[in-house]
């Protein structure tokens, strides 16, 4: 598997899809895509970097334990359903806010917050599962 | 409201306890005994506000959905166990400290024994039912790591479990019962309960909340046939002993039958079933005790033998019949409580607790000696001690000329005949005879050793010569609680002649008689109970033994290890429920017309089919697992054309990461090259993912075939954009409207990774154990 040209390319590759999925991460709210997914994707470019190069260089790129990653998205969505309460609204009530910046108009949300926190649960569990299992292939 | 707060102190000297043990290790336990003696001047000085019946309750909301108050109730009762509790805390923290002097354990046993203190001050204070009921749970519990204090020992293990088991189960009775209580009287609390018209003897539902309740405080008070976790506990530390099981813990069950006596009491059942299961535990108690050598477990069976005694005092239910329960619940705790410290400074100071070692010991502990007489004096009631007076009012409450009187009265009389000669077995034996050859030179200990028990002792002959100003602030407004009206208490010390005094005569004379024929009764109790050679211990032990194999065979039925049954379990309920279902409720679908498919979706087709002939007939397992994955890509472009996109995406992720990590595990797996099934299993296990394909299948189309109720799709459409401001319903539905669902979700994706996690590093250190084995780690 560890072919020359697969390990050029993989960290352009693993790159790529990382962008990708955050892209689809952000999309989800208006078109295909959202945290779920964009996470699946997240974790297969981090299969893929470990199958080519190697699971201690995931490792290092990841700079915390995937687990930990996990563990602050489910940290993250928590607090994105806690916001509410502080408006007097019921837990995981969206809130709305548009933001100017630069001459654009950016809509911020709490469910926008929630889905990035779906995204880091599911690419931190399946990457540490992944990265686990590809680990063992290496001994 | 102070009251309230007060509740909360041991709980604070229970945090200190570990956090303090460090700097000052010497003085821990005086300090913290400042704690115990704060709140027994506190509830000494309320005592005055609370003459005659009078009671007060106050009360703060707790949990206002549930209708459950934080709540105390002051009166005669629950203020003199607090007064107990908080009273003899305070010594029993002080002879602690004595104790175990030195022991790097003294905080952590401290830390327990003060949460135990909150606990039971909680217990007695508490108005609210459910107040009382966590409270009661919480004495259990720490009682459980009392007396399993020295972990390492089996024995002691299994008496805290025993306990816990058996008021733990108790606990649970209580509560259904409290439960019931509240839900037929509406009545949420004690003073509520109080407050109702003829008590709760009225609910239809009066036997089943007193079996109830009874299966609580039986439980907890030792009372026959649940007797025998308490001298079990005596594994505990003397001070635990001294505590819990007899001062106070025990007591509980007790309490809660005096608290409800005004409203429970004076029924058949009560009448009946109390005084018989009391009198019953009273003598059981009584003659067990008579066969012990270990002076703690000779007093072990005492207190069950006078928690049998009070339990029948408050059952038979008359005025004088209460009065000598309040008198003598008094008393015990006095003198019980002295002669368990007593014991425990034996043990300290001259290293055993056997009769048969102890001897002569009035020459090196004088002062030992004359406290454990005082309080056995007390024990054997004779004037002018408090168990003096105890006696008298409770045979005064008991004489009558019906029956059931005299066979209570006989009971009584027996019980206390032998608790008198079994208290001077413990407080007079010991000190006796010549000097004895003990494992150590017995001699006077420090006096955080005696200063307790002395304390003790001399309250019981203060509280008999005292006895006017006894009875007025303690004696009538703990026993008008407990009847629910006033009732006089006038007996004093000073013997008159009358029948009772005359019974009291007779029961020393029977004691003193069984004091000196101890050893022959002894052996012949010994003979007889082995000749029976089975009781409640006994019992237990086989419950427990057979519950584990009962557990344990069910457990291996279910769970036999072998991936292969699991499967076929799981997917004949599979394919069982779906058609049985179907066919059961004739929902049985009709076979869809053919269909009309353009040429590039018979082509997926075909490819999802020639993927799974190749699954099926691959003989590698990287084949298969590959060949899977084509046939879920297929399905994924499947819901592509059908304009389901999110879907398709999914898919499409799900089967590449579930061929990578199936790929990955597989090879790990040390398994067979080939398929080592026979052809008739194949067959089998052939037939049954037939039945699963054709059970979901036919389910699909059943599905698709009722007619669709659109409410819920039109319903997100709708809102999707204008409340939620988005337009992929899919996504809007995932992270708002059905959020919640969401995050359940998320948190068991990563519960069921870390475990995934542990499962993958269990088997490393094998791998590792092997190749350091043989020797090559490449």
């Amino acid at each position: 598997m560890r072919t020359v040209i697969f390990r050029t390319v993989a960290p352009f590759l693993t790159a790529l899809m990382i962008i990708f999925s955050i892209f689809i991460l952000l999309r989800g709210h208006n078109e295909p895509g959202g945290g779920f997914i964009g996470g699946l994707i997240a974790a297969s470019a981090n299969a893929v970097y470990g199958i080519a190069c190697g699971v201690s260089p995931v490792r290092r790129s990841l700079r915390f334990h995937p687990m930990t990653i996990a563990g602050a998205g489910l940290f993250i969505a928590t607090l994105a359903g806690l916001a509410s309460i502080f408006a007097k609204a019921g837990f995981l009530t969206g809130l709305w806010t548009t933001v100017h910046l630069f001459g654009q108009s950016i809509d911020l949300s709490t469910p926008l917050f929630f889905d990035i926190g779906v995204y880091l649960v599911v690419l931190g569990t399946f990457s540490s599962i992944g990265l686990a299992l590809e680990e063992r292939e290496v001994e | 409201m102070i009251a309230l707060a007060a509740l909360a102190v041991p709980f604070l000297a229970a945090i200190l306890a570990p956090l303090l043990g460090r700097f000052l290790s010497r003085w821990l336990a005086i300090v913290l005994a400042l704690f115990p003696l704060l709140l027994f001047l506190f509830w000494l000085r309320l005592l005055p506000h609370f003459f005659g019946d009078r009671s007060e309750a106050i009360a703060v909301p707790w949990i206002p959905s549930f209708g459950a108050e934080f709540s105390v109730l002051l009166d005669g009762l629950s203020l003199t166990f607090a007064i107990l509790v908080s009273g003899i805390g305070t010594l029993i923290v002080l002879f602690a400290g004595a104790y175990l002097k030195g022991d790097a354990r003294l905080p952590r046993f401290l830390c327990y024994l003060f949460l135990f203190m909150g606990a039971m001050q909680g217990l007695v204070l508490a108005d609210d039912l459910i107040m009382l009921f966590v409270f009661w749970e919480l004495t259990s519990i720490s009682s459980f790591l009392l007396i399993g204090f020295e972990r390492e020992r089996m024995s002691s293990r299994r008496a805290a479990i025993q306990a816990l088991v058996v008021t733990g189960m108790g606990g649970l009775s209580l509560l259904a019962g409290f439960l019931l209580i509240r839900y037929a009287s509406g009545a949420s609390s004690m003073s509520e309960i109080m407050a109702l018209e003829n008590g709760l003897r009225d609910l239809p539902v009066y036997l089943a909340c007193f079996i109830l309740v009874l299966g609580g405080a039986f439980t907890k008070s030792a009372q026959f046939p649940f007797h025998f976790w308490l001298p079990n506990a005596m594994e505990a530390p003397t001070p635990v002993s001294a505590y819990l099981h007899s001062a106070t813990m025990v007591k509980a069950g007790v309490y809660l039958l005096m608290r409800l006596q005004p409203a429970m009491g004076d029924t058949v059942v009560w009448e009946t079933v109390l005084p018989v299961f009391g009198a019953v535990t009273l003598l059981t108690g009584t003659i067990l005790g008579l066969r012990q050598t270990d002076l703690k477990l000779v007093l072990a069976y005492t207190t069950v033998a006078s928690l049998g005694l009070l339990v029948m005092l408050t059952g038979f239910g008359t005025e004088g019949a209460i009065a000598g329960a309040v008198l003598y619940l008094i008393a015990h705790s006095l003198f019980k409580g002295g002669l368990f410290m007593v014991a425990g400074g034996i043990d300290h100071e001259a290293g055993s607790r056997d009769l048969r070692q102890l001897s002569g010991l009035r020459h090196g502990m004088p002062l030992t000696f004359a406290i454990a007489l005082l309080c056995a004096l007390s024990m054997g009631g004779l004037p002018p001690f408090v168990g003096f007076l105890a006696k008298e009012e409770m045979y005064y409450g008991l004489l009558g000329d019906d029956p059931w009187s005299i066979v209570l009265l006989a009971a009584a009389i027996v019980g206390n005949g032998l608790m008198l000669a079994l208290g001077f077995i413990v407080g007079l034996r010991p000190f006796l005879g010549k000097e004895m050859k003990a494992p150590k030179h017995a001699h006077e200990g420090p006096p955080d050793l005696w200063v307790g028990p002395a304390i003790l002792a001399l309250c019981g002959i203060g509280a008999g010569l005292f006895y006017h100003v006894f009875h007025e602030t303690i004696s009538i407004p703990m026993a008008s609680a407990v009847a629910g009206e006033v009732v006089p208490v006038e007996i004093g010390p000073i013997p008159h002649l009358s029948t009772a005094f005359y019974l009291t005569v007779l029961t020393i004379a029977l004691g003193v008689g069984i004091y000196l024929l101890q050893d022959r009764l002894r052996a012949g109790v010994d003979r007889a109970l082995v000749a029976f050679g089975w009781g409640p211990d006994r019992g237990f032990d086989q419950v427990i033994a057979g519950l584990t194999t009962a557990a344990h065979r069910i457990t291996y039925f279910f769970q036999s290890g072998r991936l292969d049954l699991y499967m076929t379990t799981v997917f004949c309920a599979l394919a069982f429920t779906i058609l049985f279902s179907l066919s059961f409720f004739s929902e049985v679908p009709a076979l869809p017309e053919w269909p009309d498919l353009a040429i590039h979706e018979w082509t997926i087709l075909l490819i999802i089919v020639v993927g799974m002939g190749t699954v099926i007939m691959a003989h590698n397992r990287l084949t298969a697992i590959v060949s899977l994955g084509i046939q879920g890509f297929g399905v994924a472009v499947l819901f592509m054309l059908e304009g389901a996109p999110d879907l398709s995406f999914t898919q499409f992720m799900v089967e590449t990461l579930s061929v990578v990590i199936l790929a990955l595990v597989m090879t790990r797996i040390p398994l067979a090259k080939t398929d080592h099934r026979s052809d008739p299993e194949k067959l089998i296990d052939g037939g049954i993912a037939g039945l699963c394909g054709i059970g979901i299948g036919a389910l699909l189309l059943a599905v698709t075939q009722t007619p669709f109720d659109s409410r819920l799709s039109e319903f997100y459409e709708q809102y999707s954009r204008t409340i939620a401001h988005g337009r992929n319903i899919v996504n809007v539905i995932i992270v708002d409207f059905r959020g919640l669902d969401t995050l359940g979700e998320i948190a068991v994706v990563m519960i069921a990774g870390l475990a995934v996690l542990g499962l993958i590093r269990i088997r490393r250190p094998r791998i590792e154990d092997i190749a350091t084995e043989t020797g090559d780690r490449s």
